[in-house]
């Protein structure tokens, strides 16, 4: 099992990758810092776990999705 | 509560009228109904836009807008809501967005629609990409819809 990452929008341009996955992080930051390669988060940086909107310190387990993007400019 | 993301272009007078008369049930019941189109513009922040492209993130994108639905209904007492919005490539013109409430009563409506329309603009996760003369941007952040000029 691993924690699945998605970016999204300007994030997912930046990484040059919509997805990948990581194991052993204990929370959101973790994540980020295990799928970039310790690269420094955009300030205004967003995340979710598993579609909810999360902290940077929430914890994420196993089978987790974890997603990273700017904010949001719909409607 | 109907919440759907759209790949193609879509008419939002006609998505109305096709909701209100699936829902026979509410026919009679309702006495305000309150609409938030929302549509590209040519132009934003002083710079000429000719193609929009919208992104999103499936799945969170419709979770989001109904957890708004869900916190305009217990605020307010709607009988139904209508949510349509636009994903891919947009031309200058066409509807983005549509937001429909119907209510017994014109403030429950209004109120309701308003709250989902600002709620979505600043939780539901769509990202715009502008594309004009001067090149393509990721538009940076939606203004506060609430927040005084």
């Amino acid at each position: 099992m691993s924690i699945q990452v998605r970016f999204f929008a300007s994030l997912r341009e930046q990484q040059g990758r919509e997805q990948t996955s990581v194991s052993g992080a204990a929370d959101v930051a973790a994540v980020w810092a295990a799928a970039t390669e310790g690269a420094e988060p955009p300030a205004n940086a967003l995340a979710a776990v598993n579609m909810a909107y999360a902290d940077w310190d929430a914890p994420v387990a196993d089978g987790d999705e974890v997603a990273f993007f700017p904010p949001v400019t719909g409607g | 509560m109907e919440v759907v993301i759209l790949e193609a272009p879509f008419d939002p007078w006609c998505e109305l009228s096709s909701r209100q008369a699936r829902r026979t049930d509410l026919a009679g019941r309702y006495g305000g109904t309150a609409v938030f189109v929302g549509t590209m513009r040519e132009a934003n922040e002083g710079r000429a836009v000719t193609r929009m492209s919208l992104e999103h993130y499936p799945g969170m994108t419709e979770g989001q807008i109904r957890a708004i639905g869900d916190e305009a209904a217990e605020q307010w007492a709607i009988q139904d809501a209508l949510v349509l919005h636009r994903s891919g490539e947009l031309e200058p013109g066409e509807p983005i967005v549509l937001v429909a409430t119907w209510a017994a009563h014109r403030g429950d409506a209004l109120e309701a629609c308003r709250y989902i329309t600002e709620g979505l603009k600043a939780r539901a996760p769509f990202w715009k990409k502008e594309l004009g003369p001067d090149g393509e941007h990721w538009v940076e952040r939606n203004t506060d819809g609430y927040a005084s000029p």
